[in-house]
C-alpha cells in the first residue's frame, strides 16, 4: 500500500464531530430564499429545459417556510460522526459499529448531487440486519465519509483531489480505524472511488460493490458514439444502449460537461442563490422521476432532498463539489477504459437498478471486470437506489459480499 | 416575510415602471419619458399597444429606458450581500472566472459604477418598440443626415447586447466626422434579439435565428426601407446568414465578422474530434486548430443548448450572472482576453473597451432579468456552428484576429460564392464592434461600398 500519505507530521487523531449550524446561517438562508428573484417560465410544457419554474418555486417556498434543518441535523447527530485529517484535508465521516461481533466493515461513498444523507436510511439495515429481515452474519460496521469538498469535509485548496487520491485516503481512513478486512461500496462518484480502490488494493480491501459500474467496454462505447453494433447484441442490451444514447443526445449530461469544464463559473450563482443551487442539482437524471414530494410514499421525501440541498448550502460546497468533475474531466465514469477496470484485481460485485441512467449488462460487466463475483438486476430503484429503497439496497450489499466473509 | 408577500413585493416593484415587458407599464414609461420626435412616419400612439391579435399591431412606439431607483438600490444590496465560493484551486483561468477578478469587479459594481451613465448613453439614441410575430422587439434607430445613406441592420450576440454597438453608431451615421465620406453614410437599425435586453421574452418555443431573420426583414420593411444591408457577429452572424438564405426583398448583402465557412468534410472531422483532413493549406490548418480550441471552450453553449432553465442562479445572483457572462472565450483566452483586459481599463480615449462598458452590458441583463431567456436561444438553435450554410446572396467578411477562428479566404470563397469583400484586419476580436469601433465602422463602409 502507498504509505506516503501517512506523513510523519500529520495529525492522525480521530475527533468526534457534531453538526451544529448557527441560527444566523439558517436565518440568512430563509432570508435569501424569500428574496429569490425568479426567471420567467420555461417555454416548454416538460422538464426538457431544466427544472420547471412552478415545481421549483413550490419546493423553494417550502424550503423557506415549513422546512426545518434542525431535524436533519438531529438525524445526523444521532449517528457517531468524526473528523480526521488525511493527506492535508479534514475528512468528515459517520461511523456506526454493529453490535454483532463478526460484522464486516464497509466504507460507502456518495456522489454528486448527493451526500451522506443518501446513506442514512441504509445504516440500520446494514448494522442491525436482524431487525430488517436479515441474519446476524449479514451485519456490517459502516463507515460513510463525506467526499473532499462535500458536506462537512474540508474543501481542498489545491488541485489534485481526483478519484485516485480519494481512494488512497479511504484506504488510510480504514487503516486508521483499525480495520484489516473490509469492503467498499459506491455509486455515482462513489463508484469511481471504489473502482480506484479496486486498482490500488489497499491492505485489507476484500472486494467492492458498485451500483454504477464502468461497464461500457470499448465496443459498446463505439456504438454509443454512433458506430456499428457488435454482432449478437441482445434486445435487452440494445435497449440499454439506445436509452443511454437518447439520454446523452437529449443533453442529459450537459451539467456534467459544464462542471468538468468550468466549475468556478458555475459556482458563483449556486453559492449566492439557494434557488440557483436547487435548480442546478435537480437537473441530475437521478431526479427525473422524483415527484417533488407530491407522492408522500416516495423516498427520498421532500424533506430528504432538502436536507441534502441544505447541507450543500450551509457548508458552501457548491463550487468545491462541482470541482470533482473538473478533477476527473475526460474520464467517463462508466467507461471501462477510462476507469481502467482491467487493473482491478479484487472481487467486484454489481447491482444494476432499472431506472439508473446506464443499465450495465452482465456480458459487458464480465468483460470489464475480470473478477466479477456478483451481478444482479434489481426490480426497482434508480440512480439514488439506497435513498429510494434502503432495505432493498441493503439486501443487495449483503448478498454481494456474502462470499467474502 | 412570507413567500406570498415576497411575490407581491416583486410585482409592485415591477409596476413601478421598469417592466418593459408588460405593455401597460411600458406605455407609462414611454409617455413619461419620450423626448425625441419619432424618426419614422409610421409611429402611432403608444396607447395603441395591445397583445398579439389576428391583425398584428404594426405600430412603432418610441421607447426610453428609465429604471426605477429601487431596482438599482436592490441590485447594489444584492451585490454587497453576495455569498462567495472559495478561491479556485488553480493559479490560472482554467476552472472559470477567478474569484479575485469577480470580487474586484463586484466591488466596483456595488460602489462607484453608475448605471445612469449607461442608461443615458442608450437614451441618447432614438429607441423604439414594435411587435413582430407576436413579440415586442426593441431597437435603436439612428438615421444619418446624409440623404443617400444606406440602411443597415446590425445584430448583437451572447453574452452581448445592443451596448456592443453603441460606439459604431456615430461613425456609421456621421462618417465625415470620422475620416469617412458622406457617401459612406448608413442609417443604422440595432434590434435587441428576442429574450434579450428590452425586447420581449418569448413564452413559447420557436425563436431561433431563422425566425429572427424573418422578423428583421419585417422590421426593415416596416421602417420603409426597400434597399438595405445586414451585419452581425456571434448570434448576429447566425441571423445574417439566415437572412442571406431567406433573401428577403430589399436585402442587398450581408457582412459578417464571424463567418460560417467550414467545409462539410472539415466540419465533420472537427465534430468527431478527429485529426484535420489531409490536403489543408497552412492557413486552413491554422483555422482547424483554432476551431478545435474553440470547441473545447464552448461547454457553456452546450449547457444552455441543453438545459437553460437550470440557470436559476443567474436570475437571482448578480455575481452569478456576471461570472456566467464573463466566462465567454475569444481566441486569446477564456474569459475573453479582450474582456479580461477591459476590466483593468477605467477610461479610453480611443474607444477601447472599458470596465464600465462591461458592467453596462451585465447590468442590462440583470435589470431586464434576461439571463435565462437569453440562454434559451442556444436551446432553440439546432443547426451547426461554423459550417457553411449555403448563402448565395452577396456577402462581405472581415476577419478579426481575436475571433474564434481566422476564416481562410479559400473556405470563405467556397462558403459564400458571391463574396464581395474579404479583409483580414490586425486588431479586434470576438466583440469587434465593441473593442475596435472605428476600425469596425471602416470595415462596414468598405464592405458595402460596391453596393451603393
Amino acid at each position: 500500500m502507498d504509505t506516503s500519505l501517512e506523513a510523519t507530521t500529520e495529525d492522525k487523531s480521530i475527533r468526534p464531530f457534531r453538526a451544529k449550524v448557527s441560527d444566523e446561517a439558517l436565518a440568512d438562508l430563509r432570508r435569501r430564499i424569500q428574496a429569490t428573484r425568479w426567471p420567467d417560465k420555461e417555454t416548454v410544457a416538460d422538464r426538457s429545459q431544466g427544472a420547471q419554474l412552478v415545481m421549483l418555486q413550490e419546493l423553494v417556498q417550502y424550503w423557506g417556510s415549513g422546512y426545518d434543518w434542525r431535524k436533519a441535523e438531529a438525524k445526523l447527530n444521532a449517528l457517531p460522526q468524526f473528523m480526521t485529517s488525511i493527506d492535508g484535508v479534514d475528512i468528515h465521516f459517520i461511523h456506526v459499529r454493529s453490535r454483532h461481533e463478526n460484522a464486516l466493515p464497509v466504507i460507502i461513498t456518495h456522489g454528486w448531487p448527493g451526500s451522506v444523507f443518501e446513506q442514512i436510511k441504509l445504516i440500520g439495515p446494514l448494522t442491525d440486519p436482524t431487525k430488517y429481515g436479515g441474519r446476524v452474519e449479514d451485519a456490517f460496521d459502516v463507515v460513510i465519509p463525506s467526499l473532499p469538498g462535500f458536506g462537512f469535509s474540508a474543501r481542498p485548496t489545491e488541485a489534485g483531489w481526483g478519484l485516485e487520491r480519494i481512494g488512497r485516503a479511504w484506504g488510510v481512513l480504514m487503516k486508521r480505524l483499525g480495520y484489516t478486512r473490509y469492503v467498499a461500496q459506491g455509486g455515482d462518484w462513489g463508484a469511481g472511488v471504489v473502482q480506484a480502490m479496486g486498482r490500488q488494493v489497499p491492505a485489507g480491501l476484500l472486494g467492492i460493490h458498485t451500483n454504477l459500474p464502468a461497464a461500457v467496454t470499448n465496443d459498446v462505447g463505439a456504438v454509443l458514439g454512433g458506430g456499428p453494433a457488435p454482432a449478437g447484441l441482445s434486445e435487452k442490451e440494445r435497449s440499454a444502449i439506445n436509452d443511454l444514447s437518447a439520454y446523452v443526445q437529449n443533453g442529459g449530461l450537459a451539467y456534467l460537461v459544464m462542471m468538468g469544464a468550468r466549475p468556478q463559473a458555475v459556482g458563483y450563482g449556486l453559492t449566492d442563490s439557494p434557488a440557483g443551487l436547487a435548480g442546478w442539482m435537480l437537473v441530475h437524471g437521478g431526479f427525473d422521476k422524483w415527484t417533488y414530494g407530491k407522492d408522500p410514499k416516495q423516498s427520498p421525501t421532500r424533506d430528504d432532498v432538502l436536507d441534502n440541498f441544505t447541507l450543500y448550502w450551509l457548508t458552501n460546497t457548491a463550487a468545491s463539489s462541482a470541482r470533482i468533475y473538473w478533477e476527473n474531466r475526460g474520464r467517463d465514469l462508466i467507461s471501462s477504459a477510462a476507469q481502467k477496470t482491467d487493473e482491478i484485481s479484487v472481487p467486484v460485485a454489481i447491482t444494476v437498478f432499472p431506472d439508473e441512467v446506464f443499465r450495465a449488462q452482465e456480458t459487458w460487466a464480465r468483460r470489464a471486470f475480470r473478477n466479477l463475483i456478483y451481478f444482479h438486476e434489481a426490480d426497482r430503484g434508480g440512480h439514488f437506489a439506497m435513498w429510494e429503497h434502503p432495505e432493498l439496497f441493503a439486501a443487495e450489499v449483503r448478498a454481494a459480499f456474502k462470499s467474502l466473509r | 416575510m412570507t413567500f406570498v408577500r415576497m411575490q407581491r413585493r416583486v410585482t409592485t416593484a415591477s409596476a413601478l415602471g421598469l417592466l418593459l415587458i408588460a405593455p401597460p407599464c411600458y406605455a407609462q414609461t414611454v409617455a413619461a419619458g419620450t423626448k425625441e420626435p419619432p424618426m419614422t412616419s409610421q409611429v402611432q400612439s403608444p396607447t395603441s399597444a395591445r397583445p398579439r391579435a389576428a391583425a398584428e399591431d404594426t405600430a412603432i412606439r418610441p421607447f426610453r429606458i428609465r429604471v426605477p431607483k429601487a431596482e438599482l438600490v436592490e441590485l447594489r444590496r444584492r451585490i454587497m450581500a453576495t455569498r462567495w465560493p472559495e478561491k479556485e484551486t488553480v493559479a490560472d483561468h482554467s476552472q472559470g472566472v477567478p474569484l479575485a477578478m469577480v470580487r474586484e469587479l463586484a466591488r466596483h459594481w456595488a460602489t462607484d459604477y453608475d448605471w445612469r451613465k449607461g442608461e443615458a448613453k442608450l437614451n441618447a439614441v432614438p429607441q423604439f418598440v414594435t411587435m413582430i410575430d407576436g413579440l415586442d422587439i426593441h431597437f435603436m434607430h439612428a438615421r444619418s443626415k446624409h440623404a443617400n445613406a444606406l440602411p443597415l441592420i446590425v445584430t448583437h450576440g451572447w453574452p452581448g447586447s445592443i451596448i456592443e454597438q453603441l460606439k459604431i453608431i456615430d461613425p456609421l451615421t456621421n462618417p465625415t466626422a470620422y475620416g469617412g465620406n458622406a457617401s459612406d453614410a448608413f442609417h443604422v437599425v440595432i434590434p435587441s434579439m428576442p429574450g434579450y435586453g428590452f425586447s420581449g421574452k418569448p413564452t413559447s418555443t420557436g425563436w431561433g435565428p431563422e425566425r429572427m431573420g424573418r422578423a428583421w426583414a419585417e422590421l426593415m420593411k416596416r421602417l420603409g426601407y426597400t434597399r438595405y444591408v445586414a451585419q452581425g457577429g456571434d448570434w448576429g452572424a447566425f441571423v445574417v446568414d439566415q437572412m442571406g438564405l431567406q433573401a428577403p426583398a430589399g436585402l442587398l448583402a450581408i457582412h459578417t465578422n464571424m463567418p460560417a465557412t467550414v467545409p462539410a468534410d472539415v466540419d465533420k472531422a472537427l465534430l468527431a474530434g478527429g485529426p484535420a483532413p489531409s490536403g489543408l493549406s497552412g492557413e486552413e490548418q491554422l483555422a482547424y486548430k483554432q476551431l478545435e480550441r474553440t470547441f473545447k471552450q464552448v461547454d457553456y453553449a452546450r449547457l444552455m443548448a441543453s438545459r437553460p432553465q437550470t440557470l436559476y442562479g443567474i436570475a437571482d445572483s448578480p455575481v452569478g450572472l456576471a461570472a456566467w457572462l464573463l466566462d465567454h472565450n475569444d481566441a486569446d483566452g477564456q474569459p475573453a482576453a479582450a474582456v479580461a483586459s477591459a476590466l483593468n481599463r477605467t477610461t479610453s480615449a480611443t474607444g477601447e473597451l472599458t470596465r464600465d462598458e462591461i458592467l453596462d452590458n451585465i447590468t442590462l441583463y440583470w435589470l431586464t432579468n434576461t439571463g435565462v431567456s437569453a440562454s434559451r436561444l442556444y436551446w432553440e438553435y439546432k443547426g451547426g456552428f461554423f459550417n457553411a450554410k449555403g448563402v448565395s446572396i452577396p456577402v462581405a467578411v472581415t476577419v478579426f484576429p481575436g475571433e474564434q477562428y481566422q476564416a481562410p479566404r479559400s473556405w470563405t470563397e467556397r462558403a459564400y460564392p458571391k463574396l464581395i469583400y474579404y479583409n483580414k484586419v490586425d486588431k479586434g476580436g470576438h466583440f469587434a464592434a465593441w473593442e475596435q469601433p472605428q476600425l469596425f465602422a471602416a470595415e462596414v463602409r468598405a464592405a458595402f461600398r460596391s453596393l451603393r
